[in-house]
């Protein structure tokens, strides 16, 4: 077992490195950040004397080591663009984006697998083909799309939602939290559904058919000719079975929500990482950009460890292949 | 029952509070699509920026919503000799934390102006040294006669200098090392105080009820917020719903429906900045023509022939909505140096072009790349798509490369060596003064110019006149001389100038505001009317 833990942890670690590789050297062909930076009057000795003070004269591979360096200390350097560390940046913004995410993740699931059980038990209802048809819409229409969509209709003609930004958040050290005010909770409400749409659609198909499968196994059907009642066995029995992949499939996607989140946070300008990433770029602000890559190569790469962490928990076959390899007799 | 009374007169009076609060505060919410990158002054000379400055902090001259430079923290000066101005100093002046304005503060400033890494020690390039000679008066001593010192001294804001030290900020950043106290926070003499700048969300602002010209102030608000949103669409939203009291840019095809919806408008007007394209006229063999030794841009005949194959009445009307100003000069009205015979344009005449090509020896044309911005001037995408089929017209084969703007100038300027044969871009005199395109885009010859010269255009008497433009401080001969200069270069047809671009503000109906050419909002001049 432990084995088995540190061959992952240095899987991720040599994972983190070719990810931290691949993006510095991309930022060699990404734009000029001192264009962004100077007004047009700038000399042109000034330009220079700014290159070799930012270290961008020097081959990548130096840049990349003194990055490496820095990184391990913790420090991610300074935003070319606002001029703030960008630790400060991340420590400020990913509350926004986490927040948002995890309640978007909260409304996938708690419209995806109610929707999806009504529409795996009810095949052929009217409503059950209605809401499959509005999922395909859910699904074919495009993220930014939906959230303006969404702003013209709840903002400017019925006037009920906030058109942008966060409201008013409570800083709770260094935590700040809209859930803990009117406006914040209101702010909330647009960009969650617009992001969660598209989890939400795909975990009503996926409990939808995984509920047909079951429906179809032997055990349910002993279980009713048994005589137990519908909710016992639609729910106690037949649900329970579904849910083990749609957790797997919501854990990953959690990762790709949080890092994603880009779209929905530009539309609604949510002061998450997405939007800054996204500034980051136009802006060719380049200690934000290798950061943020850092930080979601990071996030996906730990949400697997756990995930592969639980299946060797859960699957005892994994466990039996350790033991026999052991050399039992 | 006590209790009923009680809970009814509290009510009552909260909500005797709650309306009685509007009528006396006038706040002011307004929004762009890029947020400012720093508060401080000598930091980024950028447009948005320098706005924003101009609330907070102030210089010794100011300029007004017509463009005009009037007595700031100066209150009148005096030529002693060519190379030194004598400056009288405002008294009673504060800064906003208590400390008074002297000229400490202003040599302070210089210096701190002055630095490498200040992004504003160009307005400054031709002042030498600034002494004090009392507590309120400072001479401005100049490199050699100076024109136009007054012009760019309306971008020398002034900090204080005990505050500086204090706050260890006695010298700018330029965003590479840590951020100092006064990238977000601030203390100006200006009419508005810095009360809250969180970055890309939100900067607040208060009224300064101790500022030295209130008895003149034209402005009425308490309060202010600007709000950076990105994206256009819920940027107008965001107009239409009153969640902003103003925004801009309004996006041009925008314009007819924020003027039909009830509560709000469009305010346009024609803006500084002129867009134009220019042509690489120094290599010996084009980019485009590998092989050939050949370079077409250095024939004016050919230069003259893409001049007369864009149709800039169908991009004014079809492509910029009417939004634009056709310009046949490098400078907009406005500038210094304008004048009204060079602003006509050479007609559109696409026979005559096909002629001048063969005259020139490309009877079948040419092929070439257009390097063109997709995010940085209204349209610009838009306008490049419109020429190309122009230029397909006259057998010129024109494939277009829009980029973004980081990657778009990267190329066309310096970091690549002028990587284009012919490209768009925009430009604004810093100092409203028309030597300052002539430095920039016009001429190679010296120190810091034609750092925006990407086709390296230059003309020996043009080269010659900058420099006698830059120390001769009679008006009239240096109208004549501008004159001159630009006239050399529009026969030349070293660049191909478009049109001014047009501003778009949105701004709701009890917003009373003045939109000065220079696309700047400058809070001073807002009020509420309801």
């Amino acid at each position: 077992m432990i084995a088995f833990f540190i061959r992952r942890c240095i899987q991720v670690v040599i994972v983190m490195l070719t990810v931290g590789l691949i993006a510095f050297s991309l930022f060699t062909y990404v734009g000029d950040p001192v264009s962004n930076m100077v007004g047009v009057d700038t000399t042109t000795e000034e330009r220079l004397a700014i290159y070799e003070k930012l270290g961008l004269n020097d081959p990548f591979y130096v840049q990349y080591w003194h990055y490496l360096g820095r990184v391990v200390r913790g420090q991610f350097g300074t935003s070319f663009r606002l001029g703030v560390s960008v630790t400060e940046l991340f420590r400020e913004r990913l509350p926004a984006t986490l927040e948002l995410s995890a309640v978007a993740a909260l409304f996938a699931l708690l419209f995806g697998i109610p929707l999806g059980v009504y529409t795996g038990l009810h095949r052929e209802g009217w409503a059950s083909r209605l809401i499959l048809t509005l999922s395909l819409i859910g699904i074919s229409l495009p993220t930014f799309l939906i959230g303006i969509l969404m702003i013209f209709l709840f903002g400017v003609i019925l006037g009920w939602l906030p058109s942008f930004g966060r409201g008013d958040v409570v800083q709770l050290g260094f935590w700040s939290t809209g859930f803990l005010t009117i406006s914040g909770l209101k702010s909330l409400i647009m960009p969650s559904v617009t992001l969660g749409m598209f989890q939400m659609t795909l975990i009503l198909r996926l409990v939808r058919s995984e509920m047909l499968e079951v429906l179809r196994t032997d055990y349910i059907k002993f279980a009713r000719a048994r005589g137990l009642s519908n909710r016992a066995v639609n729910f106690s029995h037949a649900l329970k079975n579904t849910l083990v992949p749609v957790i797997t499939i919501t854990g990953l996607q959690l990762g790709g929500i949080i890092a994603f989140a880009i779209i929905t946070e530009t539309v609604f300008q949510w002061p998450g990482m997405g939007l800054l990433f996204v500034q980051a770029v136009s802006f060719v602000d380049i200690p934000v950009m290798s950061a943020y890559l850092m930080l979601v190569a990071f996030f996906f790469v730990l949400i697997n460890l756990i995930v592969d962490m639980l299946y060797y928990l859960v699957d005892p076959r994994l466990r039996l292949e350790r033991g026999a390899a052991g050399g039992h007799g | 029952m006590v209790k009923k009374g009680i809970g009814i007169l509290l009510l009552a009076g909260l909500i005797g509070l709650m309306c009685f609060q509007p009528a006396l505060a006038k706040n002011f919410k307004y929004s762009t699509s890029g947020d400012i990158m720093t508060i401080d002054p000598h930091s980024q000379n950028e447009g948005p920026n320098n706005a924003m400055k101009n609330n907070v902090y102030e210089c010794l001259v100011h300029r007004d919503y017509n463009l005009e430079v009037e007595p700031s923290l100066a209150v009148r000066w005096e030529v002693i000799n060519p190379t030194t101005w004598r400056f009288y100093l405002r008294k009673g002046v504060k800064f906003h934390e208590g400390e008074p304005f002297t000229a400490d503060d202003v040599v302070f400033s210089f210096k701190r102006n002055k630095n490498s890494q200040s992004d504003m020690n160009a307005y400054l390039a031709t002042v030498k040294e600034v002494k004090k000679i009392d507590a309120h008066t400072v001479d401005y001593i100049t490199k050699g006669p100076d024109p136009i010192l007054l012009q760019n001294l309306t971008a020398h804001f002034i900090m204080s200098k005990s505050w500086s030290e204090k706050h260890n900020c006695t010298e700018p950043v330029r965003g590479s090392t840590d951020e100092i106290y006064s990238t977000r926070h601030s203390n100006g003499t200006g009419p508005f105080i810095l009360v809250e700048r969180v970055p890309d969300t939100r900067t607040v602002l208060k009224v300064n009820p101790d500022w030295w010209n209130t008895p003149n102030k034209v402005h009425n608000l308490t309060n202010a917020t600007f709000v950076p949103i990105a994206n256009a669409a819920t940027r107008v939203s965001a107009l239409l719903t009153g969640e902003v009291d103003m925004m801009f840019p309004v996006p041009l095809q925008d314009v007819p429906r924020v003027n039909a919806s009830p509560g709000v408008k469009a305010m346009q007007g024609p803006e500084l900045r002129t867009i134009f394209l220019g042509f690489d006229q120094h290599r010996d063999e084009l980019l485009d023509m590998p092989g050939s030794g050949k370079n077409p841009f250095k024939d004016v005949r050919v230069r003259k022939a893409f001049y007369q194959a864009i149709n800039i009445e169908a991009i004014h009307k079809k492509v910029m909505r009417k939004a634009s100003t056709p310009s046949g000069m490098m400078i907009a009205p406005g500038i210094i140096g304008w004048n009204e015979e060079l602003y006509k344009r050479f007609p559109y005449d696409p026979e005559a072009s096909k002629k001048l090509l063969a005259e020139a020896g490309y009877p079948d044309g040419f092929s070439i790349t257009f390097d063109c911005p997709n995010d940085r001037y209204v349209n610009d995408e838009a306008i490049c798509q419109a020429v190309v089929p122009m230029l397909a017209r006259i057998g010129i084969k024109a494939t277009l490369n829009a980029q973004t703007k980081g990657l778009h100038f990267d190329k066309i300027g310096l970091k690549q060596g002028n990587n284009t044969s012919f490209y768009m871009l925009g430009w604004t005199p810093g100092t409203y003064d028309g030597l300052n395109p002539l430095v920039n885009l016009m001429t190679v010859d010296g120190q810091g110019h034609g750092t925006w010269n990407c086709g390296k255009y230059t003309n020996p008497r043009v080269e010659e006149l900058t420099k006698m433009l830059a120390v001769e401080v009679n008006a009239e001969k240096r109208a004549k001389m501008m004159y001159e200069a630009h006239k050399i270069h529009r026969e030349d047809f070293g660049h191909i100038p478009l049109h001014q671009q047009a501003l778009a503000w949105g701004v709701r109906d009890y917003v009373d505001i003045k939109q000065p050419a220079n696309d700047s909002v400058w809070l001073r001049y807002v009020n509420i009317t309801k």
